[in-house]
């Protein structure tokens, strides 16, 4: 492509995508007199912004609390994941056993089981383990959506590891168990941080089952927190919901683009070959 | 020295799949076949005892226009949504993959959509679509597409059945693209150098490389993408939920919405299940086609 | 030091469809260079490999120094293995790939550290120690990769093809240290390769293999003089034996035997040679061409050292022979060693 063009496409396509947050950013400063008037500019401020909304979003709807709700419950959840799902995946991409196929497809399956289907009986469960309307049933219940896909891209990162590391490691006089933990592991490191950015990200985003089975505030996680706390009937708390979205946006895109590589080479190597 | 467990492939196979398999057997096998069994039972909010109704679930469900005009809807937003985001997702690609300043910023900005947890994407968009406050409909105003004020300033987006539903799409594409885009880079990274240099040295210019080595070579990936990209489009409802939760009219119902309003907020647990059941062999159905024409076109 | 043996060994691979190893039976004597010779396919590596305990027979046993070893472990055969790509872990350093064995084995410390010094400075290491894997050249790896096989005192080194990553030029001078190495430290050695220039060269002894099973094993100017059969006849050397049917047998001899007739003595089988090519290596001359006389009218090759002056012409015919003690037999049908 030449010079001018691919800047000019590059710079639409920014914008096309990152349009709603940029107006997001304005409207949250806006004051209520100049929002709610359709002849204003709404891309300016026609009146001195104002960071009351911002407070408000802190002080009154405890977006402190439902962040860090979100936070502990991701790096729960993470660590789950990775506990459980990195020996199922070295199982499934290493170990050579003959249903070691049919079994990555009945994991993907897993992944097909929509969670509105699962929600009715799965708020049963949390019940009974005595679990509703605490941020643990989520811990509980997350790993189900993470688990899965993690497999999936992990055995992509387990079959680029070269067979040799892990054979020299058994001739030099561990254990398979051994290999696997010493230098299997080490080698899948790009692979375990594309796992923890893309469960956090499912974690922070799914609604569902938040919704359903955490009530109280102070429970509750930033994808529901958020909508229903700043959203009450008819009235919408429009600068705060705006500032809200900004404020969890950006850090997790950040923090995403810093590992994107990683996770796009693993991506595609769980799903087409594995 | 003897041979311990940590030595044989076979009993560490099953001792690494086991937690795996025994939590997603118990949180996602047993809701699942408890859901198959609420499916065909008589099971609402109000009355939670178990009453095998054999099929009358599905019955009353198919006797329901709603439900009809939902899977229409499922498969319109299912099928457009795919069309637009695989055709974006590769343009946002081939500019990501190319070298030019600003890419850092570029490719954040660009990820924003999908990695913003989707209620919080849709809220910015419920604003943005507002009946009366709509800074879209003011830029209109100003174009003089719009009356100044009164009958026939506003468009309602979320108001009109058709604008609604292409808002929805609309929405919908935003936050997607961006993964399809990540999923295509992947593939277009993974193209040999030598072979693009071979076809410009056979002449072939930017338009004629893309059609006949970039997009031929990056086909297993497009339908992987393509494949993940239904499935999420499928089963999420967040965009719908937010945005319109099912109207005007039921409109922009789709079957997972449908589904929950039935089950959850309907109270009729039973109805909900068997909609939500309805789902599952369409979804099997389109990725058992999908892999497998993956397979095919790795084999080539 | 020890004996390495193996049993009737076979290995299938995709149950049964593939034999990868057909009833092998063999045995290196003690502080022994054994090559195991083939090309691609014909089962060494995966011989190397069941020996290592990376694979297990079908059937069969190995053994070391008397002692069924075939269920075991690798890890508890005390051996030491250099893969093909070095298999250098590429997340530690010299120093800790060197000791990564020693940790293994629960090593003290101090102990680890002198033996890391030792293969170290045997190998002319000590000064990359602190570098990582992919900061080392070729050759630099291969000598990480062995002083991490000499450190863990091994009862038999196990090498797969561990030059055939060199370049050819590297390639000789690391053949040299490698056969230095083995006569210093006097360990059994079980060395793969589909070079059998780097077999001739480095084994003590050479077996050769094909479609899984052993063909002949003998000191290699054995291998090479006295095939046993036609493959290892036409495998082994370069150009190849000539093969010349006659009558239900098969002719062999050299192309270094195949000479004029003047510089070759009294008992010998005459030829006539119409040479349609000739070639110029290293100051031998290759000469390709028909020959009659030993049997039916066939294709051969003869290769005149320097030290044969006699001018030759591509286009003419002349007259050639091969010292009769030079010729081997091989039955047609079989392609196995008979007698004239």
């Amino acid at each position: 492509m030449r010079r001018a063009p691919l800047y000019l496409a590059a710079i639409m396509v920014a914008l096309c995508s990152a349009a709603p947050f940029l107006w997001s950013l304005v409207t949250a400063f806006k004051q209520n007199r100049d929002l709610y008037n359709p002849d204003n500019n709404p891309f300016l401020y026609n009146r001195p912004p104002t960071p009351d909304h911002i407070t408000y979003l802190f002080t009154n709807a405890s977006f402190g609390t439902f962040a860090w709700n979100t936070l502990w419950v991701g790096v729960l959840v993470v660590g789950i994941t990775l506990l459980l799902g990195l020996p199922a995946a070295y199982a499934l991409a290493r170990l050579d056993r003959p249903w070691a196929g049919w079994f990555g497809i009945a994991i993907f399956l897993v992944y097909l089981v929509p969670p509105s289907l699962l929600f009715l009986s799965l708020s049963r469960i949390v019940v009974a383990a005595g679990l509703q309307d605490s941020t643990w049933s989520l811990v509980l219940i997350y790993p189900t959506i993470t688990i899965p896909v993690s497999i999936w891209l992990l055995i992509g990162f387990l079959k680029a590891v070269p067979r040799d590391i892990e054979e020299q490691a058994m001739v030099d006089g561990y254990s398979r168990l051994g290999a696997f933990w010493r230098a299997v592991v080490p080698l899948t490191f790009p692979g375990i941080v594309a796992v923890i950015v893309f469960a956090f990200t499912l974690t922070a985003s799914e609604f569902i089952y938040a919704l359903a089975f955490v009530s109280p505030s102070s429970e509750k996680v930033i994808s529901t927190g958020v909508p229903t706390e700043l959203i009450r009937g008819d009235v919408f708390f429009w600068q705060s919901l705006q500032a809200a979205t900004v404020l969890v946006a950006l850090p997790i895109a950040f923090v995403f683009n810093l590992f994107l590589d990683r996770f796009i080479t693993g991506f595609t190597q769980g799903a087409v070959k594995g | 020295m003897r041979t311990r467990v940590a030595d044989r492939d076979g009993a560490l196979a099953w001792i690494f799949l086991m937690p795996s398999v025994v939590y997603i057997l118990a949180l996602v096998g047993v809701p699942f076949v408890l859901a198959v069994g609420l499916a065909f039972s008589d099971v609402t909010s109000g009355d939670p005892s178990f009453d095998f109704v054999g099929v009358d679930n599905f019955r009353s469900i198919f006797d329901d226009p709603v439900f009809w005009q939902s899977l229409g809807n499922t498969f319109l937003f299912t099928a457009i949504s795919m069309l637009l985001i695989v055709v974006l997702g590769k343009i946002v690609a081939n500019i990501l993959v190319a070298d030019f300043r600003g890419k850092w910023v570029v490719r954040f900005l660009v990820l924003l959509p999908w990695t913003t947890p989707a209620t919080l994407g849709a809220v910015a968009w419920l604003w943005l679509l507002d009946s009366i406050y709509s800074p879209i409909d003011w830029v209109l105003r100003q174009l003089g597409f719009l009356a100044e004020a009164g009958n026939g300033s506003n468009m309602y987006w979320l108001g009109e059945p058709a604008l609604a539903m292409a808002s929805v799409i609309a929405v919908h594409v935003w936050r997607l693209t961006p993964l399809a885009a990540v999923i295509m880079m992947a593939g277009l990274v993974a193209i040999p150098k030598d072979m693009d240099e071979a076809a410009r040295m056979d002449g072939a210019g930017y338009w004629r490389r893309m059609f006949e080595v970039t997009i031929p070579m990056t086909m297993p990936v497009i339908a992987v993408s393509a494949l993940f990209g239904a499935i999420f489009t499928f089963t999420d409802m967040a965009v719908v939920d937010v945005l319109t939760n099912g109207g005007p009219n039921n409109a922009t119902q789709v079957l997972t919405s449908w589904a929950f309003f039935r089950g959850i907020d309907g109270g009729d647990v039973g109805q909900g299940a068997a909609i939500a059941l309805f789902l599952f062999p369409l979804l099997l159905a389109a990725a058992i086609a999908i892999l497998r024409a993956v397979r095919r076109l790795e084999v080539r | 030091m020890a004996i390495v043996e193996v049993a009737q060994l076979v290995k299938e691979f995709d149950s049964g469809k593939v034999r990868a190893i057909d009833g092998v039976s063999l045995a290196t004597n003690e502080g022994e260079y054994l090559v195991l010779l083939g090309p691609s396919g014909c089962g060494k590596t995966t011989l190397l490999r069941t020996i290592a305990g990376l694979e297990q027979p079908t059937s069969g046993d190995v053994l070391i120094n008397g002692q069924v070893v075939t269920a075991l472990p690798p890890r508890a055969r005390q051996i030491a293995m250099v893969f093909q790509s070095y298999a250098l872990y590429p997340h530690k350093t010299v120093r800790g790939n060197i000791v990564f064995p020693l940790r293994a084995a629960k090593m003290a410390p101090a102990e680890r550290e002198r033996k890391t010094t030792w293969a170290a400075e045997l190998l002319g290491i000590g000064h990359l120690l602190d570098r990582k894997p992919r900061q080392l050249s070729g050759g630099e790896k291969q000598r990480v990769a062995l002083a991490r096989a000499l450190v863990r005192d091994p009862q038999v080194f196990l090498l797969d093809e561990p030059l055939s990553n060199l370049d050819a030029k590297l390639r000789a001078s690391a053949r040299d240290e490698l056969k230095r190495f083995q006569q210093e430290v006097a360990t059994t050695t079980i060395y793969v390769t589909h070079d059998q220039v780097e077999a001739m060269g480095l084994g003590d002894r050479i077996a050769v293999l094909n479609n899984g099973t052993v063909r002949q094993v003998g000191p290699p100017t054995e291998v090479y003089d006295d095939p046993a059969d036609t493959f290892v006849a036409t495998f082994i050397g370069s150009p190849p034996m000539n093969l010349v049917p006659n009558d239900g047998k098969l002719v062999g001899f050299r192309p270094e035997h195949l000479l004029p007739a003047s510089v070759v003595g009294a008992d010998a089988l005459q030829v006539k040679l119409a040479v349609d090519r000739m070639e110029y290596l290293s100051g031998d001359r290759h000469l390709y061409g028909t020959a009659t006389g030993a049997g039916e009218k066939s294709r051969v090759i003869a290769r005149l050292p320097a030290t044969v002056t006699s001018e030759v012409h591509a286009g003419e015919t002349y007259d050639f022979a091969i010292n009769r003690n030079r010729l081997r037999y091989f039955d047609a049908s079989t392609g196995l060693r008979t007698q004239p």
